[in-house]
């Protein structure tokens, strides 16, 4: 374009420093790190909590595959625990039933089934928004979990699949009883992960998402497939959650039914909102926070822990819109600023 | 030579509302059409059915001669039709760069890309950054949109629209909203658009209709009332009466 040749120095500089930005606002930011050596550290800190840290991780990646559909695309769900229990009966059935004990091809299994039932509903779902897609979503968590319930002769119903083993990790690192390997296991299952999804949020296709969830009108004025991008997006995140439902069954080695559970697919939102959506990290801050809270309140007493997260989610979302997260950057960012005036 | 946009025999109801009758349009390429009309003439839904927005309960639009009445609107963005929104539809979240990066990404279609990072593209950025400087808003370019003053946004709104690189433009009052101290500005860079594209302007402002326009058309109650040059409409004795009067009416 003829603009380009005929610019001032002055708009040369601006055009610059916005490109410069452009580039240089996906980079590996120091913070970033930050999440992995708590998580390293705890490991050496609290090597009787293991399995509680392992918990604690399943619900991580979880909250990060329900952050891609909610936080970034704007799909709205409340039956999100349709695709962790797919993942964690994959592994389990396959365990039970099957002898198929290996557990680093059940990860992947249970990815492929749950991605595979996340790309059909979403297929059909993601055409509609708002009340009609959370009924929608909740009523497909529901009817996989009476399915469950109606063969419980195969699945075990509501009683479970109690007592599953699985073989050592590459036939080498075998279960023990802090539940050490199982948490080492777990964080690298989520570091692979996470490095995945930062790609897909950093991406062409994560801006298109994004421009969905700011404004979907626009997006379809401008030629954008949305109903493609919504049902690729479901898939992965569904795929995702199958992961996380895996990890769940694996390092358990259990699993009932309960897992479909309403309360699973709601608790797994608040977590995030605690947290703050579209942000990546807001997924383990939320979960951190939620289940260490619930770990020292429930035991005081499970009212007050009920009442308690209650709480904290209307402070959440009356004062801190953008969770946790957005309450730290705003923090930084006044810091900052306090520097630069001093 | 086929027309760049036309529109045949176009109805639509809104329940018991006809809001559409019965309107037919044609846009030659590089044309200069403003539709004109007053308040709830059916304007807006007219764009809304050729871009697909709104099914047409009957009629059909060709876009470069090709049928494009049963394709999604999406499909027809792709293949050249864009509009502008008479309230903004911005990302608002965004940077007003963003909004240009992620509507040239959509346009070639760099958005299916899973994997390479947004923004390492150098050839896209300078695109978004040359249609940002033929409306003077580089200095906003990593400000968000919502950031923006109102007038400043309805140029983003025509910056996303010129990005699309479209043959035919509907402009859905641009400088709607907009103090008339600044709508000059938008005004100016709707005039020195690209003599190719297509356009078609609703305005209210009689003095930016007859000085942009070739054509005119004028709608009332959701019926093509005339079309003509701007001297055949400005002596039009039912256009004086319908829509004149009615200018004067809300002017008093
Ligand atoms: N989605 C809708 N549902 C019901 N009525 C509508 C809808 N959109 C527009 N209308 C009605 O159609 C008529 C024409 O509206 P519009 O096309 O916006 O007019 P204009 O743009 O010419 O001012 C108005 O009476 C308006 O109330
Ligand atoms: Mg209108």
């Amino acid at each position: 374009m003829a603009a380009s040749e005929t610019i001032n120095p002055q708009r040369k500089q601006a055009r610059e420093r916005a490109a410069a930005h452009l580039l240089s606002r996906h980079h590996f930011h120091w913070a970033e790190a930050l999440p992995w050596v708590i998580a390293i550290a705890a490991f050496y800190v609290f090597p009787d909590r293991m399995t509680f840290g392992n918990q604690v991780l399943v619900m991580v990646l979880f909250a990060l595959s329900l952050d891609l559909i909610l936080g970034y695309a704007g799909i709205v769900t409340l039956g999100h625990a349709a695709f962790f229990g797919l993942g964690a009966y994959t592994v389990g059935l396959g365990a039970a039933r099957l002898g198929w004990t290996e557990p680093i091809s059940g990860l992947f299994a249970a990815a492929l089934i749950s991605a595979f039932a996340g790309l059909i509903t979403g297929w059909f779902l993601l055409r509609y928004r708002g009340l009609t897609l959370l009924m929608l979503t909740l009523a497909t968590a529901i009817m996989l979990q009476e399915a469950g319930n109606l063969r419980s002769d195969f699945s075990g119903g509501y009683d479970g699949l109690p007592g599953l083993e699985f073989k050592p990790l590459f036939g080498v690192f075998g279960y023990d009883l802090y539940g050490r390997t199982n948490y080492v296991y777990a964080l690298v299952v989520l570091a692979v992960v996470f490095y995945f999804v930062r790609r897909i949020v950093y991406s062409p296709f994560g801006q298109a998402l994004t421009g969905i969830r700011e404004n979907v009108r626009r997006m379809h004025a401008i030629g954008s497939p949305v109903h493609r991008r919504l049902v690729t997006v479901y898939t992965i995140a569904a795929g995702i959650a199958g992961i996380a439902g895996a990890l769940f069954t694996q390092t358990n080695a259990y699993v009932t039914l309960t897992v479909f559970d309403f309360e699973n697919s709601a608790k797994v939102m608040v977590m995030l909102i605690l947290g703050g959506t579209g942000r990546l990290y807001g997924a383990f801050i939320g979960a951190v926070v939620y289940m260490v809270l619930e770990d020292h309140l429930s035991k005081l007493s499970p009212t007050f822990w009920q009442f308690g997260i209650g709480l904290l989610l209307v402070l959440a979302v009356l004062f801190a819109r953008r969770g946790l997260l957005g309450l730290l950057e705003d923090a930084g960012k006044y810091l900052k600023k306090k520097k630069v005036q001093s | 030579m086929t027309a760049a946009l036309e529109v045949q025999s176009f109805n639509r109801s809104f329940g018991a509302l006809q809001v559409t009758c019965d309107v037919s349009l044609t846009l030659e390429r590089g044309a200069r059409r403003a539709l004109i009309g007053p308040n709830g003439a059916g304007k807006t839904t007219l764009v809304n059915l050729i871009t697909g927005a709104l099914k047409p309960s009957s009629g059909r639009v060709l876009l470069n001669g090709e049928d494009i009445t049963t394709t999604s609107q999406a499909d027809r963005a792709r293949r050249g039709l864009a509009r502008t929104f008479q309230i903004n539809q911005l990302f608002r979240g965004l940077s007003v760069l963003d909004n240009l990066c992620l509507t040239i990404g959509e346009r070639d279609g760099n958005c299916n890309n899973l994997w390479r990072t947004a923004g390492s593209n150098p050839a896209v950025i300078d695109e978004a950054l040359d249609h940002l400087d033929s409306l003077r808003l580089v200095d906003d370019a990593l400000k968000l949109v919502r950031e923006l003053p109102y007038g400043r946004q309805r140029l983003v709104e025509i910056a996303i629209a010129l990005a699309q690189k479209p043959r035919v433009l509907l402009l859905d009052e641009p400088a709607a909203g907009v103090p008339s101290s600044e709508s000059h500005l938008i005004l100016d860079v709707v005039a020195s658009l690209d003599p190719g594209i297509a356009i078609l302007i609703i305005e209210h402002d009689m003095d930016v209709v007859f000085r942009f326009a070739k054509q005119i058309t004028v709608m009332v109650q959701g019926s093509v009332l005339v079309e003509g040059t701007p001297g055949e409409i400005m002596n039009n004795e039912q256009v004086r009466a319908v829509y004149l009067g009615q200018e004067s009416q809300r002017h008093a």
